[in-house]
């Protein structure tokens, strides 16, 4: 696909297409430092570096296809948005989480100052008219969240076509029935935007789609508990990121190569970072594309990073949904009770996260674990004092960073995240 | 034994010093400036020792000068520098020109917990140059001045700006600039020891970097921890000590 065609399906979707010229220089150059300079990757990294670089291209022009052939385009912010009920209604469905700063100002008229960069950022790429993604959606999934999140939506929805999903705060029977009625709303909508029913076996197909997926992404996480470490951390991450966007069936397909590949490698002793090199584990905050500021600071401080605590890692992969129903309300059972699984942090009690974090760190052979709060972000910056006294109780290592999406803070967290390293080693 | 020096690299301050074993054999220092890579040559008349050892914000700028040198974090160097000044410390405070860490020392001068600063200014050493200089007095004048308050006025602001802000408008209300100067240092106090006892303050407790130079904030640490710190001679030494003693005791 030529550049001039990929300029002119832009234009369609009506981007602001200088700022966003410049926006994919910046990521290109952003890409080639923290990904291409690597040394040792995985040939199928290859995968990885082709959908990158076709993220605003190819990609945009097989959901365009995909519209004209009359399939509609969901846009998520969240991992409670099932992704299973999307795909039975024939829907795209894709993840509008972003992970850089942009119209930030603009942002700012919409939502206060002290808002997560997270929201900042999905708020601020609408305004400015930067993310083919948004502009490519027939409707956008909100969900009830944290505060930073339910209000945005609210603002977000006068600029969008939204649905808005009532996620409970607790995780008690009535919860649980209330999460279950808002998946029989979200059907609705989704039959409601399709203008067809979704059937059993559609969603029984879909289940098996989305399982498979999360197979294939768990696969890929048990891999990485090998010393020496078969993948970077980067490109782990990497590798769910575009989870949200690829085909997932292709994606499936590609993972499980990318894990033979890590096969080989393990079986041949071969890694990334020597054998001993510290092994970290991530926790916290998800780090949309193109975030990887933190992988990077730790990936260049002599550590490598075996496993991501968070919806864009382990956390949207864990859990099957139970394949055995055969009736669809018994499915949409299946659903609401496998995503009220979650343990996200907006959850009060939420001790699941601990222990589920000790656990994986032990799983992966980890030396000790890096917490990550976005800046601003409440239902995290509690959780990351409640995961030091776990960790501390474990046994584990513990280094809990808060930053935003900006680069003034690379030197000092270096800083702290190299010294944290020495303590390791 | 060959000789190995140590090279601190701050935000306004560079500190060499030079041991052979365990023994320092010297110590230069030279202001940052925007220049740091022409005031780290300057220090070296006779070009760079045959091994060295760097740390600071601009250790990484310094292998461009240095490809041959090896790098440490500023925690671990002002742990090992701490630790052999003072082997008994269990605690260590570093306030800097423009970084505060709060480290719990574990035996032979080992880093345990710790904690640093965020990105902002606020209870460093930047933070008293700035007020200072908002008095119209270099930092020892102000600390001097401070000395004298008996009645600080709290200071609620952490930001630097605004703890500005804040000490103009106390003065328009003709509170005693004495008292304004010690309410300030009680402000960047109060932040550090809030920071070491996240760390599991224990005694004795070292206090390095260049603000253990000030008297005030040495005396007011004591009374919030409620003994006296240990201060060495020439506090802002300590982390390129550290580089230094590491190095020595590192195989090349
Ligand atoms: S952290 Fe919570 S709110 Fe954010 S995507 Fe995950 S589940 Fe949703
Ligand atoms: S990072 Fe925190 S504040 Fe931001 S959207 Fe996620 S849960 Fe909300």
């Amino acid at each position: 696909m030529t550049d001039a065609a990929h300029a002119a399906m832009w234009e369609r979707l009506d981007l602001d297409l200088e700022a966003h010229d410049a926006l994919l220089a910046v990521l290109g150059k952003f890409y080639g430092d923290i990904y291409l300079s690597q040394q040792g990757r995985l040939k199928g990294a290859e995968y990885l570096d082709f959908v990158l670089s076709e993220v605003h291209g190819l990609r945009i022009r097989e959901i365009q296809e995909a519209k004209a052939a009359g399939k509609k385009v969901v846009g998520t912010f969240c991992v409670f948005v099932p992704e299973e009920l999307t795909l039975a209604a024939g829907c795209v469905q894709v993840g509008l989480c972003a992970g850089a700063k942009a119209g930030t100002e603009l942002a700012e008229t919409l939502v206060p100052r002290n808002t997560c960069d997270l929201i900042k950022s999905f708020v601020g790429f609408k305004l400015a008219r930067l993310c083919p993604y948004i502009e490519s959606c027939d409707l956008v999934v909100g969900e009830t969240t944290c505060d930073g999140k339910k209000k945005a939506y609210e603002a977000f929805g006068e600029l969008a076509n939204m649905h808005v999903m009532e996620v409970p705060q607790c995780k008690g029977p009535c919860d649980l029935a209330l999460f279950r009625s808002e998946i029989g709303r979200y059907k609705e909508a989704l039959e409601k935007l399709t203008g067809k029913a979704v059937t059993a076996e559609a969603l029984a197909e879909a289940t098996r789609r989305v399982n498979a997926k999360r197979r294939a992404l768990q696969r890929l996480g048990r891999l990485r508990a090998a010393d020496p470490a078969p993948i970077s951390g980067r490109d782990a991450l990497l590798v769910n990121q575009i989870s949200f966007y690829d085909d997932p069936d292709r994606f499936t397909a590609k993972v499980n190569e990318l894990c033979d590949e890590m096969e080989t490698r393990i079986a041949r002793g071969e890694g990334v970072a020597p054998k001993g090199t510290p092994r970290l584990l991530l926790a916290g905050c998800p780090m949309a594309v193109p975030n990887w500021k933190l992988p990077y600071l730790i990936e260049s401080s002599g550590a490598v990073i075996v496993g991501e605590e968070s919806c864009i890692g382990e956390r949207n992969s864990r859990d099957l949904t139970d394949e055995t129903p055969a009736d669809l309300e018994a499915m949409l059972d299946a659903l609401a009770e496998r995503y009220m699984k979650i343990d996200c942090a907006c959850f009060t009690p939420n001790a699941e996260r601990l222990e589920h974090i000790a656990a994986l760190a032990k799983e992966l052979g980890a030396d000790g674990v890096v917490h990550y709060g976005l800046l601003f972000c409440q239902p995290y910056a509690h959780e990351a004092l409640k995961v030091g006294k776990a960790m501390e109780a474990a046994g584990l290592p513990y280094l809990a960073i808060e930053t935003d999406y900006g680069m003034e803070d690379a030197g000092q967290l270096k800083t702290r995240i190299e010294a944290f390293v020495e303590t390791l080693a | 034994m060959t000789e190995c020096a140590g090279l601190d690299i701050g935000s306004r301050s560079i500190e060499v010093v030079v041991v052979r074993g365990g023994e320092v054999l010297s110590r230069r220092r030279a202001p940052t400036t925007f220049d740091p890579l022409s005031q780290v040559r300057a220090l070296f008349p006779d070009g760079p020792p045959p091994r060295l050892a760097v740390t600071g914000y601009g250790r990484q700028l310094a292998l461009t000068l240095f490809p041959e040198a090896r790098t440490i974090t500023e925690i671990k160097a002002h742990a090992i520098g701490a630790a052999s000044l003072f082997p008994e410390a269990a605690t260590l405070l570093d306030i800097g020109g423009q970084d505060t860490k709060a480290v719990a020392l574990l035996p032979g001068g080992r880093v345990g917990r710790f904690e640093m600063n965020d990105r902002c200014a606020a209870g460093t050493g930047k933070f008293l140059e700035y007020t200072a200089t908002a008095f119209g007095l270099s930092v020892a004048d102000f600390a001097a001045l401070a000395l004298g308050g008996s009645d600080p006025p709290e200071i609620s602001s952490m930001c630097t700006v605004f703890a500005e802000t804040e000490a103009t408008t106390l003065m328009a209300r003709g509170v005693g600039q004495a008292d304004i100067a010690l309410g300030l240092h009680k402000a960047i106090v109060a932040r550090t020891v809030a920071m070491l006892r996240r760390v599991g303050l224990r005694a004795p407790l070292a206090f390095v970097g260049g603000v253990a130079k000030n008297p005030c904030a040495v005396r007011l640490v004591a009374e919030a921890v409620g003994f006296s710190p240990l201060v060495p001679d020439e506090p802002d030494m300590t982390g390129a000590l550290g580089a230094a003693l590491w190095l020595a005791k590192t195989p090349s």
